[in-house]
């Protein structure tokens, strides 16, 4: 077998890879759902009925895919430079601490004044999180995959620690949970009486900021060269160095304010539970959108849909939920091969 | 062909290769002889390199069979795309990029699959004492227990033909062996090699320097863009035949061309360097560079002529001495102060320094001057601008591609090479620092290249031209220096030295080595 | 001070040592194969919790201890072949891979685990390994019980680390794992299938992390918990770099890293009081970074590491 590069991947193609990636994902996801006993077609259409099917349950899909935006976009930036940033799980509760920090106390009366103050400290606390190691990677060159991925275990015991202590609530009754945020700080909801919240519009607006950010600006060509070629890049006088930490910022930016979307917008505090792996997940949604940050976008409203459905699914027919996170980790592999399919030609030599 | 005739140990017939719409071959037909040398002669790009990836197994045919003659001198058809099988058959190869493992000892390098994966036990001192046979039997003599990474390039070579021999190869394959050799040692290569056939070895010899082949073939083919063109007896030939058929149509090389000297450019004042890459340091060297000329360095590669480069390319800054440019000390080393400054770069390597593959032709152009006011306007990049200055580059410096927007990496090499060459002089740069810059050219491309650099220096530029190529140095370069294990020679004018006094201080024997 | 000599002295801090070391080896050791051949293995944290819960059901099915680490190691092949299949044949991302891996053999365990016994609300119990005590040997004292008073998992991690040693180093086999993942171009000129290399070693060091796996829940402990591999999988990978990617290297920073451990927890019981204890629970994890760091400098990794190796292709 060869694979011979292609001239350039058509728009079509392009979007072709992932829409077959996911539907493989999909039907991969038989063998697990017959294990279960489930019937496969009753099982699918509740799981479509259960993500899509009404306005709530869109609403619900909507308000899952928002953090899976942010966290999505932080590991799209962080990729495009070769930046392996596996740590926006931890970012993620490091930007939900500085929220609750910031905001659990109403220092002003103005919502124009909390929420933009809450979304800068958490942003900040995510940055300067994957700040550590990309600085170790950067002046000691220390392989940055294994430090954010410890610092994920790291980060979440420090949550612990905070939620047991500091900033416990003191009306939770020894419950580990933090402080709730004041009313100023809220997001305000989107749609009445359902839970999706203007976080979304944060998440739409970094998408696009993002993507104008990567292809429009010195700062995006920098990236991409690091990313894809470093040794051109220092050739060319950019400082590699720096452009990392650039990176790091913006990276670990995001998926701090995925943090903080998760708390102004759903639950109003920090627990220990706050991400289901939003962060990896976050992994899954950048690949699948090739690393482009619209792309992302509409990726992550997939990987939203899967959770909420397969949860809607689970509950109505006993099958564990567990199956969401199959289907999310299938349809990583299967873009993987589907990316491939689009840069190659395949041959059979 | 009365070696052919004798003993055919080799015979391909009808071989064609395609790589999408390019034919690499096209119906090629050769033979070769118990104890011959057969010089395959051709460009880069003419299918050398396919034809004999497709005898090694490497790749597979699209057409055409490929035979090798067993113990008992009887032609038997060839496996297809396994280099197992063509080993098992007795072909070696020794590729002109090395096969090598650094971090590995020789004897593992030349033992390594030659026994069953499944024995409890390496046979190292049977190994051993084989080798040790072979050694002396050949000439060829190799530390068995450095790692490779530490010997010299001439060493790094006698391991790659040892390992053929190892292995009882009736035929060896040697593609540009002499590309990274110094003169005296690619003398002590053809007489291993002559002794080496007188023992029965069949040698495809592979190169595009014309008296090199004649040296030591005994037959020549030639091919030319996939196509074998002609096939003669050495004896016989005609250089300038040769040439012809090579490349098909009369190139036109340019000479030294002197110009006035001009002012001072340069300066490097006992100045040291540590090498990048594990390359060697360059050591307490002084230089001076004028506008209007060209000044070569000979040498081979990874004798410090990385650091070099790379202190004048602002991507590296001395460890002593001082460096001065235009005219004043410099103290801020930064690869965009340098290109801001007016120096140009064209880097060794293209495709790993020079270009970034999978962006575009456009964002390639830009690469160096993309923070510049034309280019952007805070931070914003003017892409409408940008496109239109690559077209421009593109005509102006005949850059063959799909358009600004292709991604560079589908470009050949010299076309990726001309759009480097059009990025850097269209600063009109008052230094341009060339390592290597027709590296792995056609001649066309060749000839593009070293008329521009001409140009440049007639326009008033100051050039620093690293070469590995002796035959490029004495033809354009003003003055010449040699540099050997870090150590810069004194630049003297290229009409006072010869080839052979180069060559000499390049494998570090030559007097002046030292000196300066 | 008296309370660390305490410590240090007490035969069930060196016993414990070398009981949080054993899942270690196994990890570090599997990783250590996969990187020596060219590969890294991110699938590690998801390979170690699908050998938990597969050796664990398997022995809770009726198998026996010994059929569980069969089906253990079985099923952590299985998953290097799908590793090996995509970062080896098809030569995509391995960082990526890697980690889909993880989420996708993590998912398959707890969802097996939840489909299996949905109602259970603690967890079921089996009978696990029991300790081996080697006559004379375990007589020393503080050495003998900490190292021959324990059970036979951990004897097979001893055993592991002395053969894949003596195969690296010493066989026409371990050679042609070592060139595959340094110069695979010069493995492929000397008629080794870079591809059979690659992935047999993906496939070997994957069967060895899920024995790390499987003595969690087969040894260490005798049940399956959600989250309970808790980042060895990703410590292992700091020890490998931390070991140079040699198995008597990796032996002893398991082994420091073990007696770290235990040393942490006794001394939380002595001194924690005041201090969260979650700061203990960190520093395993802030150790492994350390690690890193320290090494950092003089890290010799195998040169093809990471890079697909793609037939014809330079």
């Amino acid at each position: 077998m060869r694979l011979e590069p292609r001239e350039s991947p058509g728009l079509g193609l392009r979007f072709a890879a992932p829409a077959s990636a996911i539907v493989v994902a999909l039907l991969l996801a038989a063998i697990p759902l017959a294990f279960a006993g489930a019937p496969l077609a009753t099982a699918y259409y509740e799981m479509f009925q259960g993500a899509l099917g009404s306005v709530f349950a869109l609403t619900e899909t909507l308000t899952r895919a928002t953090p899976l935006i942010l966290t999505g976009l932080a590991v799209t930036a962080a990729f495009r430079a070769k930046l392996w940033n596996i740590g926006a799980e931890g970012q993620l509760y490091a930007g939900a601490l500085a929220a609750v920090v910031i905001a659990s106390h109403a220092w002003s009366s103005s919502a124009f004044v909390m929420i933009p103050s809450m979304m800068v400290a958490g942003a900040a606390a995510g940055a300067v999180l994957l700040l550590i190691p990309t600085l170790l990677k950067t002046k000691l060159g220390v392989d940055e995959v294994v430090t954010t991925l410890l610092l994920n275990f790291v980060m979440l015991l420090f949550v612990s620690v905070m939620v047991e202590g500091p900033l416990q609530d003191p009306m939770s009754m020894g419950w580990p949970q933090s402080e709730p945020i004041v009313d100023e700080a809220v997001l305000p909801e989107l749609v009445p009486r359902t839970r999706l919240h203007a976080g979304l519009i944060i998440a739409l607006v970094a998408a696009v900021l993002l993507s104008l950010l990567i292809n429009r600006t010195r700062w995006g060509l920098e990236m991409r060269a690091v990313g894809a070629n470093a040794d051109a890049a220092r050739f060319a006088g950019m400082k590699i160095g720096r452009v990392m930490v650039f990176t790091a910022i913006i990276s670990g930016g995001l998926a701090g304010l995925a943090g903080v979307s998760e708390v102004a917008g759903v639950r109003g505090y920090v627990t220990l539970d706050l991400s289901p792996g939003y962060g990896y997940a976050g992994i899954v949604v950048a690949m699948l959108a090739q690393l482009s940050a619209l792309g992302v976008v509409v990726s992550a409203i997939f990987i939203a849909a899967v959770f909420v459905g397969a949860d809607s699914m689970g509950r109505a027919m006993g099958v564990s939920s567990y199956l969401a996170d199959l289907i999310v980790a299938l349809s990583l592999l299967t873009m993987l091969v589907a990316g491939l399919v689009a840069r190659y030609r395949i041959r059979w030599a | 062909m009365s070696k052919v005739a004798a003993a055919p140990v080799l015979r391909l017939t009808g071989i064609t290769k395609r790589f999408g719409p390019l034919v690499a071959n096209d119906r090629v037909d050769l033979s070769l002889g118990r104890g011959e040398v057969l010089a395959l002669l051709g460009e880069n790009g003419a299918g050398k390199s396919t034809l004999m990836s497709i005898l090694f197994g490497h790749y597979t045919a699209d057409e055409g069979t490929v035979e090798v003659a067993d113990q008992a001198g009887n032609l038997r058809e060839l496996r297809h795309g396994s280099p197992a099988a063509a080993l098992e058959a007795g072909v070696g190869m020794v590729h002109q990029h090395f096969t090598l493992a650094d971090n590995l000892s020789v004897l593992d390098n030349i033992t390594l699959g030659t026994e069953g994966l499944w024995r409890a036990f390496q046979g190292r001192a049977a190994a051993r004492r084989r080798l040790k046979t072979l050694m002396d039997d050949s000439g060829l003599k190799v530390p068995l227990d450095r790692p490779v990474g530490t010997l010299s390039v001439g060493e790094q070579q006698r391991t790659e033909i040892l390992k053929a021999l190892y292995r009882g190869v009736r035929i060896l394959v040697l593609d540009e062996p002499t590309a990274v050799l110094t003169p005296q040692e690619v003398s002590q290569l053809f007489d291993t090699l002559r002794r080496l056939t007188q023992q029965g070895l069949s040698i495809i010899f592979i190169s595009h320097k014309l008296d090199e082949v004649t040296a030591i073939s005994d037959r020549v083919a030639i091919l030319r863009a996939g196509k074998l063109v002609g096939e003669r007896e050495t004896k016989a030939v005609d250089r300038g035949e040769l040439a012809e058929l090579m490349v098909g149509r009369p190139v036109e090389l340019h000479g030294r061309d002197p110009q006035p000297r001009g002012t001072e450019v340069a300066r490097l004042d006992k100045v040291s360097v540590p090498g990048p890459r594990g390359g060697m340091d360059l050591k307490s060297a002084d230089l001076t560079l004028f506008a209007r000329e060209i000044v070569g360095i000979a040498g081979v590669s990874g004798n410090g002529q990385g650091g070099l480069a790379a202190l004048l390319s602002g991507l590296a800054h001395p460890s002593h001495g001082t460096f001065s440019l235009f005219g004043s000390e410099v103290t801020r080393f930064d690869a965009g102060t340098f290109v801001a400054g007016g120096v140009g770069r064209i880097p060794e390597d293209r495709h790993r320094d020079g270009t970034v593959g999978d962006m575009t032709v456009w964002e390639n152009a830009i690469l160096e001057t993309y923070r510049d006011g034309a280019n952007q306007r805070a931070g914003w990049m003017r892409i409408g601008v940008a496109r239109d200055h690559a077209k421009g580059l593109i005509e102006a410096f005949d850059v063959r591609c799909p358009g600004p927007d292709a991604p560079i990496r589908l470009l050949s090499g010299g076309n990726m090479q001309k759009l480097i060459i059009g990025r850097v002089l269209e600063n009109k740069p008052r230094l341009i620092v060339a390592n290597q810059p027709t590296r792995g050219l056609d001649i066309g491309a060749v000839a593009f290249v070293q008329d521009r650099l001409l140009e440049a220096k007639r326009d008033g530029a100051a050039i620093l031209l690293i070469s590995e190529d002796l035959d490029e140095l004495f033809q354009i370069a003003d003055r010449l220096a040699v540099i050997h294990a870090g150590h810069l020679s004194e630049a003297q004018p290229a009409e006072d030295v010869t080839k052979r006094q180069v060559g000499l201080m390049m494998a570090g024997e030559g007097q002046g080595a030292h000196a300066a | 001070m008296g309370d660390v000599v305490d410590i240090l002295l007490a035969v069930s801090f060196w016993v414990a040592a070398v009981r949080i070391a054993t899942p270690l080896i196994f990890g570090t050791l599997g990783e250590l194969i996969c990187e020596r051949a060219g590969v890294l293995n991110l699938g590690i944290e998801g390979i170690f919790t699908v050998g938990a819960m597969s050796g664990w059901m398997a022995v809770y099915q009726g198998m026996g201890l010994w059929g569980g680490v069969l089906v253990a190691v079985g099923v952590g092949m299985g998953f290097g072949l799908i590793h090996a299949g995509f970062t080896v044949g098809l030569g995509v991302s391995q960082h990526v891979t890697g980690i889909g891996i993880t989420l996708l053999a993590s998912s398959a365990a707890y969802f097996t685990y939840r489909t299996v016994l949905p109602d259970v609300t603690s967890p079921p119990r089996i009978e696990p390994f029991e300790p081996i005590a080697i006559p004379i040997l375990s007589d020393i004292p503080l050495i003998g019980p900490a190292l021959f008073h324990q059970t036979a998992l951990t004897y097979l991690a001893f055993v592991s680390v002395i053969v894949t040693a003596w195969v690296l180093y010493r066989t026409p086999l371990g050679l042609a794992v070592r060139a595959v993942g340094e110069n695979p171009a010069a493995a492929e000129a000397q008629g080794i299938s870079v591809v059979a290399v690659r992935t047999g070693a993906v496939a070997v060091g994957s069967g060895f992390m899920a024995l790390g796996g499987a003595f969690l829940t087969m040894s260490a402990f005798d049940a399956f918990f959600f989250e309970m591999v808790g980042g060895r999988g990703w410590i292992c990978i700091a020890l490998v770099v931390f070991a140079t990617w040699q198995p008597g290297k990796a032996l002893l920073g398991a082994f420091l890293f073990g007696a770290f451990d235990a040393f942490q927890v006794r001394l939380q019981q002595s001194i924690g009081a005041n201090i969260p204890y979650q700061v203990f629970l960190m520093l395993p994890y802030l150790l492994s970074i350390l690690a890193l760091i320290l090494v950092s400098r003089r890290a010799a990794y195998p040169r093809a590491l990471m890079v697909p190796y793609r037939k014809g292709e330079r």
